[in-house]
């Protein structure tokens, strides 16, 4: 007999989802005025979760407005260190309800509670705490000796770190002195929307957060808005570009965070099980829901037949299947329409010649899932190698020299992020300053901090978020 | 690797030397990772029970002290095999595991039992005596009745590179053995980094160690869940590369049910099952045991159990 | 009449000289009696501080973060209690003394922000002429002998204390001769908090005393001298702070008011910058 681990569940009873959702705007949940309403579903499950309001353009003026007010009665002239309380005590009360978060976001958008719980919560909490201490110290930043606000932001954001993006966006935003409208993706609500609750509870002022929900369409009016200072925008490059096309000939400033195809280089004198961790853990953490995934493999060729048979042992112990188990480590894929994308990609490696292996696991009947996967033989010039799949599925090239995996790692539009694996410190630095990437992780990834900036080179978006440099985009100039 | 390749590498100090330092390196902030992700498994119920069970036969009940008496090692016998005199179905412990000139009490007392006679040898624990001495050292224990032998590598020589002297010395070892199993002891917490861990372990299983294992004990830090990581790769490589199979035991500092657990999980998704036997996995320990009979007790009674409810050994 | 004791190694220990001295009121009531701290206590208090360097210096900036902003709230909850002490220390109106108290709590959790900023602010990548990774990181430097402002017993305290461990120091404090008590509250807050025993020590008595012993301490690896009114005293202890090369902060040259936005002079004078070079090549 093996060592097969029971069922280990986190518990659902933290957690009190209601029926049916408002929109928050002006510090309370109100009925749509001009909108309609839409399920969110439980992707491992397809449990019907509640009904979720999609707002209409009344409802986008109205949140809008409210924000406009708090800016300019309240938010926008409040001292740097009252701003301050008031998020410290909101990252406070998201580490008190840390639990709760974190299964909600774990039903909610599919991804295995040891993340929420381990991984995006913390972070939420931390990234509060470290904006908040910005809030009264902002003549240090860099920016001038008392940098201004921009006004009111419209931000929206994904569904695959839903309330981490949520904190990426609001804590620096409000820690400089703006008023925020966000609309949360529309598979993966529910978490924004008990963020809203931690606003009533902390007191926060109304207007500062509006929180709408709503699909592509919610989104396109709140930031083609007029009276719109600011668009923070975290999703697909081609919603970006439209979104920059917008704005063009107006004051409006924007910051735009999207998708990559990160090229995760292994040499051959990498720490060898090290790197498989950093291999797996880059394109699989998340079910591969992550713009900065390393979702294509450069291995020197002379060390990549034992690193794929290493891997392939180690992708054959993922536990694929309920996100509430807590030994879960791959979950469910987070909508039906996500699902069929990557099978579409995956189709056209099978179909372009590529190999695909996948890891023996059993899938759930009820969910929409997808084994973790890898493509061998491939080559620069197939569409797996070139387009964001967005799921737990790896391109393998190989590479023989430095300058050649340098080469094929910027052989992309986007510069996101890169990996760098070699036991040789001067090698780490030398490809780093070649490589056209926002982030690059050396013998780790996805590593995430509220103090280091992210963001990308060229169609992965630009500005950053995190650090001293994430409150640029929120500050006047 | 090839009987003769195998000759190669350990042909001199120099090709043994660049075999090692060839070994891919170790990246400890990587491998810490992974041995703390894998320590959040959450082992429940008929996963836990099972898994108590499995420890208590992996114990090699340990008694290590300047002032062991006969009486003492009688005692620890005892409890060896019977630990739970409440629970006739609590299975017996792997080992019990003495000093030399205990060796024979340990095996006259457990004679017929199945329980394996471990005897400390060559010097234990700091191996700082000539190599004849750790012969006889050996040689009096195996003499006595051991059937598994717990040596200790020559730190001094790994430490100075002088990596065919520790070879040498185990192979000797391995000779005066006889018929008994060789654990070979690197004393993790002495050798400075996880390179040299995965070097000493590589020296070990080379030069013929039926188990590699952590610690002595007498020595902080002494077992820990990122270093039995490393070793059971090592152990994974080298059955890859040479068919052979070696043992693992991380010796020191485990001392609760829940820690022993994380290194059965740590087995598992290293090496496997094919390890999840008192054959291929050990746990050097003396207050491990009643911690797991006491969670055992309360997972079959759902109650807390206290000192007084578990023998002393 | 109680006496308090000092706090060294988060413990509350007894001068072990056995001996203590009256606190009054700025009225002239008798308050309590505090320790009267000695060379062996001063020496005990450097060896404590010693041994918390290691511990806390390694600390991620994020936990010294938080373990500051948990002291911010505990003194919160005991915002009453150190009214009505300064209020009995200093003099004034409990409307000033609130005042002070909610200053001095703003100016702790000021600083609990700067932990895992201030490399950012004060660190930086140097761009050499030359193939060359080069970055300029501040350390603390290590152990902070601190005489806190003579008159100023909460509000000053804090402002000398908090930018000191914030960046990663230990500290020993002395505290003002006359208006030691609200120190004393503060210890016991500290000792209920997270910080580990060791990071702040915090010792009683006459700074005429006290203070040479720390100055000369060749295991003290910067001093504060803001408390020290007596400018001869002044000199001597930053003549004694020399033969270890110590970092001195002087005193003031005028008086210090308080409730002002402090900069980040207090954190920079008691880093190290350290500066890496690494090749860059394949």
């Amino acid at each position: 007999m093996g060592f097969d681990y029971a069922p280990a569940p986190e518990s659902r009873a933290v957690v009190d989802i209601k029926g049916s959702y408002g929109l928050f705007i002006n510090g309370e949940f109100t009925p749509t005025i001009d909108g309609t309403t839409f399920k969110s579903i439980n992707p491992a499950t397809e449990e019907v979760l509640a009904e979720i309001t999609a707002a209409g353009s009344s409802d986008v003026d109205r949140a809008v407005a409210a924000a406009r007010t708090a800016y300019e009665t309240t938010w926008g002239r409040m001292p740097g260190a009252v701003r301050a309380k008031y998020l410290y005590r909101i990252a406070r009360l998201i580490a008190e309800r840390s639990r709760e978060l974190a299964v909600l976001e774990s039903i909610d958008n599919g991804k295995p509670i040891r993340e929420s719980r381990d991984v995006d919560i913390p972070l939420v909490s931390a990234h509060f705490f470290y904006y908040a201490g910005w809030a009264d110290k902002l003549g240090y930043a860099g920016f001038g000796a008392d940098p201004r606000p921009i006004g009111v932001a419209a931000q929206v954001i994904p569904w695959n770190f839903p309330l981490l993006m949520l904190a990426w966006k609001i804590a620096p935003a409000l820690a400089c002195g703006n008023t925020v409208v966000l609309k949360p993706a529309e598979t993966t609500p529910l978490t924004a929307l008990l963020f809203a609750e931690i606003c009533q509870q902390a007191d926060l002022p109304p207007g500062v957060v509006n929180i709408i929900t709503g699909a592509g369409e919610t989104g396109r009016m709140l930031v083609e808005h007029p009276d719109v200072d600011k668009i923070a925008f975290t999703g697909s490059t081609a919603v970006g570009r439209a979104i920059a096309k917008s704005i063009a000939g107006t004051r409006k400033r924007l910051t735009l965070e999207l998708g990559g195809k990160a090229a995760n280089i292994v040499f051959d004198d990498a720490p060898i099980d090290q790197a498989v961790e950093g291999i797996v853990n880059g394109i699989f953490f998340n079910q591969g829901h992550v713009c900065c995934a390393g979702s294509r493999l450069l291995v020197q060729e002379s060390i990549a037949p034992d690193v794929l048979d290493a891997l392939k042992r180690r992708m054959a112990l993922l536990r694929v299947g309920d996100p509430l188990d807590k030994n879960t480590d791959v979950g469910a894929i987070n909508s039906a329409e996500q699902l069929s994308r990557i099978r579409e990609l995956t189709d056209a490696g099978s179909a372009e010649g590529a190999d695909a292996w996948s890891a023996p696991c059993e899938l759930p009947d009820q969910g929409f899932w997808f084994r973790p996967t890898i493509f061998t033989g491939v080559s620069q010039a197939h569409r797996i190698a070139r387009e964001e799949i967005f799921g737990p599925v790896l391109s393998v090239l190989t590479f023989r020299t430095p300058a050649e995996a340098i080469e094929k790692a910027n052989n992309t539009p986007y510069g996101l992020s890169a990996g760098i694996w070699t036991d040789k410190g001067s090698r780490i630095l030398a490809v780093a300053d070649k490589l056209r990437a926002g982030v690059v992780w050396a013998n780790t990834f996805n590593k995430f901090d509220p103090t280091s900036p992210f963001g990308g080179y060229k169609e992965s978006g630009y500005g950053r978020e995190g650090g001293r440099h994430g409150l640029e985009a929120y500050l006047a100039h | 690797m090839s009987a003769t390749a195998l000759a190669d590498v350990t042909a001199s100090n120099a090709a043994l030397r660049q075999f090692l330092h060839g070994l891919p390196g170790v990246d400890a902030v990587g491998l810490e990772a992974r041995a703390a992700m894998l320590a959040t498994r959450s082992i429940k119920t008929t996963s836990k029970a099972w898994a108590i069970d499995l420890a208590i036969r992996m114990v090699d009940l340990t008694t290590l002290e300047g002032a062991d008496t006969p009486g003492k090692v009688r005692a620890l016998c005892a409890k060896a095999q019977r630990p739970d005199t409440r629970s006739p179905d609590c299975p017996s412990v792997a080992a019990v595991c003495v000093y030399p000139s205990m060796a024979g009490i340990a095996a006259a007392e457990l004679r017929g039992t199945g329980i394996h006679v471990a005897s400390v040898a060559t010097a234990f624990p700091s191996g700082q005596v000539p190599l004849p001495v750790k012969l006889a050292d050996t040689a009096a224990a195996v003499e006595a009745g051991a059937d598994e032998i717990d040596m200790v590598i020559n730190r001094g020589a790994f430490l100075s590179g002088r990596y065919a002297e520790v070879f040498d010395e185990i192979v000797a070892i391995k000779q005066a053995c006889g018929s008994a199993h060789l654990k070979v002891i690197l004393e993790t917490g002495e050798l400075g980094s996880y390179d040299n861990v995965r070097r000493a372990s590589w020296i070990g299983m080379l030069a013929g160690g039926d188990f590699i294992k952590t610690s002595t004990g007498k020595v902080t830090p002494a077992a820990t869940l990122p270093v039995t990581l490393l070793m059971l790769e090592a152990v994974r490589d080298l059955q890859a590369l040479h068919g052979r199979k070696i043992g693992v035991k991380p010796a020191g500092g485990i001392r609760t049910t829940k820690d022993a657990i994380k290194y059965l999980v740590v087995v598992n998704e290293t090496v496997g099952d094919g390890w999840l036997d008192p054959d291929w996995f050990r746990f050097g320990a003396s207050t491990l045991l009643n911690d797991l009979l006491m969670q055992r007790e309360k997972l079959s009674t759902g109650r807390y159990a206290g000192p007084d409810y578990v023998t002393l050994d | 009449m109680k006496t308090y004791k000092l706090f060294i190694g988060g413990g509350f220990p007894r001068s072990e000289s056995g001996r203590s001295y009256v606190v009054t009121s700025v009225a002239g009531t008798h308050l309590a009696n505090a320790a009267l701290a000695s060379r062996k206590d001063v020496r005990d208090a450097v060896v404590a501080a010693r041994a918390a360097v290691a511990g806390w210096s390694g600390t991620t900036a994020y936990n010294r973060g938080q373990v500051l902003y948990r002291v911010a709230e505990m003194l919160e909850s005991r915002r009453d209690q150190f009214i009505s002490q300064v209020r009995a220390t200093e003099g004034g109106s409990a409307v000033a003394a609130s005042s002070l108290v909610d200053a001095a709590i703003d100016r702790w959790v000021w600083y609990a922000g700067w932990t895992d900023k201030i490399s950012q602010v004060y660190g930086n990548a140097n761009p050499v002429a030359g193939p060359y990774f080069n970055l300029s990181s501040p350390e603390p430097t290590g152990i902070v002998g601190v005489i806190a402002p003579a008159d100023s017993s909460l509000l000053g305290l804090v402002s000398v204390i908090a930018p000191a461990i914030a960046v990663g120091n230990t500290v020993i404090v002395l505290a003002s001769d006359d208006r030691p008590l609200p120190a004393v509250t503060l210890a016991e807050v500290l000792a209920t908090s997270d910080l580990p025993g060791g990071v702040v020590n915090v010792l009683t008595g006459h700074i005429t005393e006290t203070a040479p012993i720390l100055a000369a301490h060749m295991d003290v690896n910067a001093i504060d001298l803001t408390g020290v009114a007596d400018a001869d005293l002044a000199t001597s202890l930053e003549v004694a702070a020399a033969e270890n090369l110590k970092r001195v902060i002087r005193p003031p040259a005028d008086g210090v008011d308080w409730t002002v936005e402090p900069g980040v002079e207090r954190m920079t004078a008691l880093l190290e910058t350290k500066t890496v070079w690494h090749p860059k090549g394949m």
